[in-house]
């Protein structure tokens, strides 16, 4: 009895549900003036204090509601955001910036280089807890003359100092003496940008709505929903039901599962190069990767494209340094790059004295070339791209293991301890192609980020030389033979730039894809 | 009575203190400090702005003095303030999820236990006829499916292909602006389906417990004597046997109450629920130490009122325990 209540009492439920004058069936398809564009994401943004906050969903949120100084084009290419412009003196120390005028905070305050000063204080007090200080860190002094013109001085020239004023600026008015940690600002943020903060219902979703007042007119959609979808499967689906407008798609995804001619006619798929990039790491600590004939011999085992096919269904290129292909300081024809060659990497190996064992291993001096992969638990792209790797690398004699770690342990424990053979990981890459963080030989301590213990005195003096002149000429020539310097002895394997493959409903017009990818013109997208 | 009570009450104390020692102790042994999510692999971290952080959360304090603040804030109610960079006091983050958790699981809940026992006793009572097998493959069946599995086939049929039901989350977009019916059925519709696969998937435990306790009841003395002197089976069911097969069951119940405010972590992933499950697994993720700390703490009490209510009932029920006997 109780049974057939219920199932009553469901399908009570579900006819209602199909009822058209309900109000669920009137929210999709809105168009026009007044549409809103709904995004998935898997993570709930933390705080929307930019500088507190360091995870993507924060930053996608925090673009939108507030600006830089400067921002990057289409073409990644710096243009003035809330500056109009800016000069560099002659000798590379100083900077002037000159801001709009007649810019507001969403809550009609005049944006003024207090606004700025304000921002560049708050981020390098010691009482703030953020991982943003460094860059600025470098400025000796700031001033802001007037109310339109800000400036920063430096001890010795610094080019990434540009875009490190795209840091989202904060509003002195509202935070100035208060302790930025215990802001309500955090969860009702007050910017500039294009979009206001409307509401945040925790775990569920964030909205925003078109700023009227933007300085660049503003933006077509006319409210921005930011949906918490923790899970891709559910999120494709939700895509699938017109629940939400635009989501990235995994290769499978890309490839199989939306080709249908139903699928392409209500969206358009967009794919171009992600900046980032995933590599093979050596410990050069170990004696067996200090022999640059080894670390050569294992690229040339591997065959990048093989892994691209195969981990990315095609969707990604090789990449052979730490840039994006197409980038102005990337190179693509580098000197001494070692390709697929299993042959070439039997040779080096017997070059560097090992020779092949009964058991079809190599060895020397009774020692088997063997070593572990070490990766992060949770990608599966990874631990694929670490399994292809390891069948290669058998083939010409080199034993390998690999082992799959819960990101927290693999840095404290192994990282960290410098307790590896070999790391698969991946860097995001940033827009300057400064690579100082990573690959400077001073950056080799405890919890920094050339962990594998990378020492070349040349690429120091490039890197250093690179990010000392604000002459990109200089600088390319810099960058392109770091890249010579880096195919030449392979302290990492680069594998490969993954494809990004966002996904968004035919409805939406106005997207012009671009190398900076489609969001550079958001405010532009409309529904017709 | 009351002195058995007042004992049990004073003996829960130092079982609390044991058991926030114990987790505060595990999740400190834990790999990775929140500092080190959040500035993890960052160019722009320095150690000198992790340091910074450090200081910020009082991590760098003996573990010893963290555990006596952390105590002292406790005994005065307070849960303290996430390491997640919204720096928000725990105690606001779980009000936020637990109505969601609570109710989801309170219907189903009664869902399971008003399905499963009359699952459970209408096969006890046909056993080992064609109904009884019936119900234990469809009961099985529930068991055995991954419930992720069950629960993405049920979004696609509903949800894409036959567009009754919503997929994911708790509200329609734009749902504030309704009438309060309109909200009400647009919170069920998102309910139906998690509801109905979480039910599914805990009917075979609870079903095919109530069944073998039905079945023992049933094989007892006076329910041979009942028949004996003709009383009618419907009576001799429902009267007699079910009374005493459901007091076992009952004390199941006792034990679900902590895992009402728990939430399942997969469950509410796929369903996009903003609950207790996916708060804490993303507390765990973070380091988040106080945000664990908390909804183990209040986990910690809801299992101990559990037990000791329990115990209460049976010691109502058989004197011998509350007299020290037994």
């Amino acid at each position: 009895m109780i049974l057939a209540r219920i199932l009553c009492l469901l399908l009570l439920l579900m006819c209602a549900a199909c009822g058209q004058d309900a109000p669920w069936n009137k929210v999709q398809a809105q168009g026009g003036k007044g549409a809103q564009f709904v995004t998935g994401s898997i993570g709930e943004p933390s705080t929307l204090i930019p500088i507190l906050a360091s995870d993507s969903a924060s930053s996608d949120i925090a673009g939108l509601v507030y600006n830089g100084l400067v921002r990057y084009d289409k073409n990644l290419k710096l243009e003035g955001d809330l500056a109009e412009s800016w000069d560099v003196s002659g000798d590379g120390l100083q900077i002037t910036f000159h801001l709009r005028r007649g810019v507001k905070w969403h809550d009609g305050h005049d944006f003024t280089s207090r606004d700025v000063l304000y921002t560049y204080r708050v981020t390098v007090d010691p009482k703030t807890p953020t991982a943003y200080a460094e860059d600025f860190k470098q400025v000796q002094s700031a001033q802001a003359p007037d109310p339109y013109t800000f400036r920063v001085s430096y001890a010795k020239p610094f080019a990434p100092a540009l875009a490190s004023w795209g840091m989202p600026i904060l509003p002195a008015h509202l935070l100035e003496g208060k302790d930025i940690t215990k802001s309500p600002l955090s969860r009702n943020p007050v910017g500039t940008g294009p979009y206001i903060f409307k509401e945040w219902v925790p775990g569920q979703r964030l909205a925003l709505e078109a700023n009227p007042n933007y300085w660049e007119g503003a933006p077509h959609l006319s409210r921005y929903v930011y949906r918490i979808i923790p899970d891709n499967s559910t999120m494709y689906m939700e895509l699938k039901a017109g629940g939400v407008d635009m989501m990235g798609l995994s290769p499978v995804q890309y490839q199989r599962q939306t080709t249908s001619r139903q699928f392409l006619e209500r969206f358009n798929k967009y794919r171009y190069p992600a900046s980032a990039y995933t590599y093979l790491g050596y410990n050069l600590r170990l004696p067996m990767f200090q022999d640059v004939r080894v670390r050569r011999a294992i690229t040339c085992a591997i065959n990048k494209e093989e892994i691209i096919q195969g981990v990315l269904l095609g969707m990604g290129q090789i990449a052979h340094g730490p840039y994006k292909p197409g980038t102005w300081a990337y190179k693509a024809k580098v000197e001494n790059d070692p390709g697929y060659d299993p042959a070439r990497a039997k040779a080096l190996l017997e070059e560097a004295g090992y020779r092949m064992g009964g058991d079809g291993i190599m060895a020397r001096g009774g020692k088997p070339l063997s070593f572990t992969i070490m990766t992060n638990q949770g990608n599966d792209q990874r631990l694929k791209c670490a399994q292809i790797i390891q069948m290669r690398l058998r083939q010409v004699g080199i034993d390998v293991k690999i082992r799959v770690m819960e990101w927290a342990s693999f840095l404290t424990n192994f990282i960290d301890k410098g307790k590896f053979d070999a790391v698969l990981m991946g860097w995001t890459i940033s827009q300057d192609p400064d690579l100082y963080d990573v690959w400077h030989s001073s950056k080799t301590g405890p919890k920094e980020l050339n962990f594998i213990h990378y020492l070349n005195p040349e690429l120091d003096r490039l890197i250093v030389e690179g990010r000392g002149t604000f002459d990109m000429a200089k600088r390319r020539d810099c960058y392109y033979r770091i890249q010579e310097i880096l195919a030449k002895d392979q302290p990492y394997t680069f594998l490969y730039v993954p494809d990004a493959l966002p996904v968004v409903t035919s409805r939406i017009k106005g997207i012009e894809p671009a190398p900076a990818g489609i969001m550079h013109n958001f405010i532009k997208w409309y529904v017709e | 009575m009351a002195n058995y009570l007042i004992k049990r009450i004073l003996m829960l104390i130092p079982l609390l203190l044991g058991i926030t020692l114990i987790t505060f102790t595990v999740i400190h042994l834990a790999p990775g400090e929140p500092v080190e999510m959040q500035t993890a692999m960052s160019p722009k971290a320095s150690a000198a702005s992790r340091a910074r952080l450090r200081e910020f959360y009082g991590l760098d304090k003996p573990l010893h003095v963290q555990y006596g603040m952390w105590l002292s804030n406790l005994s005065r109610l307070d849960f303290g303030r996430s390491f997640a960079p919204d720096n928000r006091p725990v105690l606001d983050k779980i009000k936020e999820r637990i109505p969601i958790t609570i109710s989801l699981n309170v219907v189903a809940l009664i869902l399971e236990f008003g399905l499963a026992l009359p699952i459970g006793i209408m096969a006890a009572v046909h056993r080992d006829t064609l109904l009884d097998r019936a119900i234990s493959v469809f009961v099985f069946v529930g068991f055995a499916v991954p419930t992720f599995w069950l629960a993405l086939l049920c979004m696609y049929l509903f949800g894409v292909k036959l567009s009754w039901l919503p997929i994911s989350g708790i509200h329609s977009l734009g749902s504030d602006h309704w009438s309060w019916w309109w909200r009400t059925l647009d919170l069920a519709r998102h309910l139906v389906l998690p509801i109905s696969i979480a039910t599914f998937g805990s009917l075979a435990g609870l079903s095919r417990y109530m069944r073998s306790t039905m079945i023992e009841v049933l094989s007892q003395d006076y329910i041979t004597t009942a028949r004996a002197k003709g009383v009618r089976e419907r009576v001799i069911i429902y009267r007699h046997a079910l009374k005493n097969a459901l007091l076992p069951v009952i004390t199941l119940l006792g034990f679900s109450l902590p895992a009402l405010i728990g939430g399942s972590v997969i469950f509410e992933t796929i369903f996009s629920i903003p609950g207790m499950g996916q708060l804490f697994y993303q507390g765990v993720m973070a380091r988040d130490y106080p945000l664990v700390m908390g909804i183990l703490v209040i986990g910690a009490c809801l299992t101990l009122v559990g037990n000791l209510l329990a115990d209460l009932c049976y010691a109502v029920a058989d004197p011998r325990i509350r007299h020290g006997r037994g």
